[in-house]
């Protein structure tokens, strides 16, 4: 091969392998664009169960409750109209907590229950030590105490 | 400029200085990971996996900031001609491909913990990706080249092509509903409490000196390279 043709057929692959990369990244934030159910969504669509679908929302605060075997957990996801119980055994993520937002992949069961196979949590740009966030929380809880007082 | 031009100039300049960014660096970044990971609190959420802050984040910086350098070296290069330009750029791909593959390696493996997944498919992922693979094409493209240094015109193209990606890894959490969080430290402050925010800079500086150091090597080996090739085209033709 003359050293032409070499750099002709490296700059080529280059070429392709842009367009490749461009062409999956484009379909994939089009498909992470697509759409997860909200609660009221997933109420009005009348989703057959055992379909895997993807459900987002907030975790309802207080809502959480977890088993006696340590792994199993149920919450309610709400968004501002309507509410959505979901099932879901594994580790949570650290972010998973009352008051977030969570997406969830997973299928409704027959008696209505949204049961997750994974579970997706956000983080928000706040980074905040642990001590302190006690602290504020204490203080928050002290002044709401004293109000009412 | 050109009065760097001379790459005997240079490399006077550039044999002390290397020493001099390298061991400030090493020790710079071994303090932010002891003061990082030994003497920060742990996160109100994150506990913990917090940690690895110190290096995703200026793994993801120069990453960026290789490029943004490799966009510049390519335009000095095509306008002015300067000499040393491609020379640099071609210095910064393979640190800049490195770092940009830490930024992902780490975020990913904090990604788990934290989100829940190892992957999506988001903007700021799949943008950051994208400049993973483009690091690698320019590095394929400028070792094209049949001669050794030879400093080609098509990769410094592709050097400025590429550049386009770096305001869209920078913008993607705000033109996308993304997995990813916003920005914490933006030109108007920071939304990372000062415990993590100290150790991080300090972890910034030491990285950006390595970094420094690492292309100062690079161009003097490919300036050493370049002269060997020229002695041996002497030497052949008698």
């Amino acid at each position: 091969m003359k050293p032409k043709h070499q750099r002709l057929l490296l700059a080529l692959i280059a070429v392709v392998a842009l367009v490749s990369a461009g062409l999956i990244a484009a379909s994939a934030l089009r498909e992470e664009a697509s759409y997860f159910y909200t609660p009221t969504t997933l109420a009005a669509a009348n989703v057959e169960p055992g379909k895997a679908i993807r459900l987002g929302g907030m975790v309802q605060k207080g809502s959480i409750l977890r088993a006696a075997d340590g792994v199993s957990i149920t919450f309610i996801v709400q968004d501002q109209a309507r509410s959505q119980k979901v099932a879901y055994r594994g580790i949570t993520p650290d972010l998973f907590v009352e008051g977030s937002g969570v997406v969830a992949d997973g299928r409704l069961r027959p008696d209505g229950i949204f049961v997750a196979e994974s579970l997706l949590a956000k983080h928000d740009e706040n980074y905040v030590p642990k001590e302190l966030a006690d602290i504020d929380m204490t203080a928050a809880a002290n002044t709401k105490n004293t109000i009412s007082q | 400029m050109h009065r760097f031009a001379n790459p005997a100039r240079f490399l006077r300049i550039a044999k002390p200085l290397t020493p001099a960014l390298f061991w400030p660096g090493l020790m710079l970044t071994l303090i932010a990971c002891i003061w990082g990971l030994f003497f920060t609190p742990t996160e109100r959420l994150m506990g913990d996996t917090v940690k690895i802050l110190f290096v995703h984040v200026p793994a993801a910086w120069l990453g960026m900031g290789g490029w943004t350098g490799i966009a510049i070296a390519s335009i000095v290069q095509l306008v002015w001609r300067h000499p040393l330009a491609g020379v640099a750029a071609r210095a910064i791909a393979v640190p800049g491909a490195t770092f940009a593959a830490i930024c992902l390696i780490t975020g990913s493996i904090w990604g788990r913990p934290t989100w829940g997944t190892w992957w999506v498919w988001d903007g700021r992922l799949t943008s950051m990706l994208v400049l993973f693979f483009l690091y690698l094409g320019y590095i394929a493209l400028s070792n094209a080249s049949s001669e050794k240094g030879d400093t080609s015109r098509v990769a410094a193209v592709f050097g400025i092509i590429g550049a386009i990606n770096i305001p869209i890894i920078n913008r993607s959490v705000i033109w996308w509903e993304s997995q990813h969080q916003k920005a914490s430290i933006t030109l108007s402050g920071s939304s990372i409490d000062s415990a993590y925010l100290a150790p991080l800079f300090v972890a910034v500086a030491g990285f950006s000196l390595l970094f420094g150091a690492l292309v100062l090597m690079r161009m003097r080996a490919a300036l050493a390279e370049m002269r060997i090739e020229a002695r041996m085209r002497r030497m052949a033709e008698g």
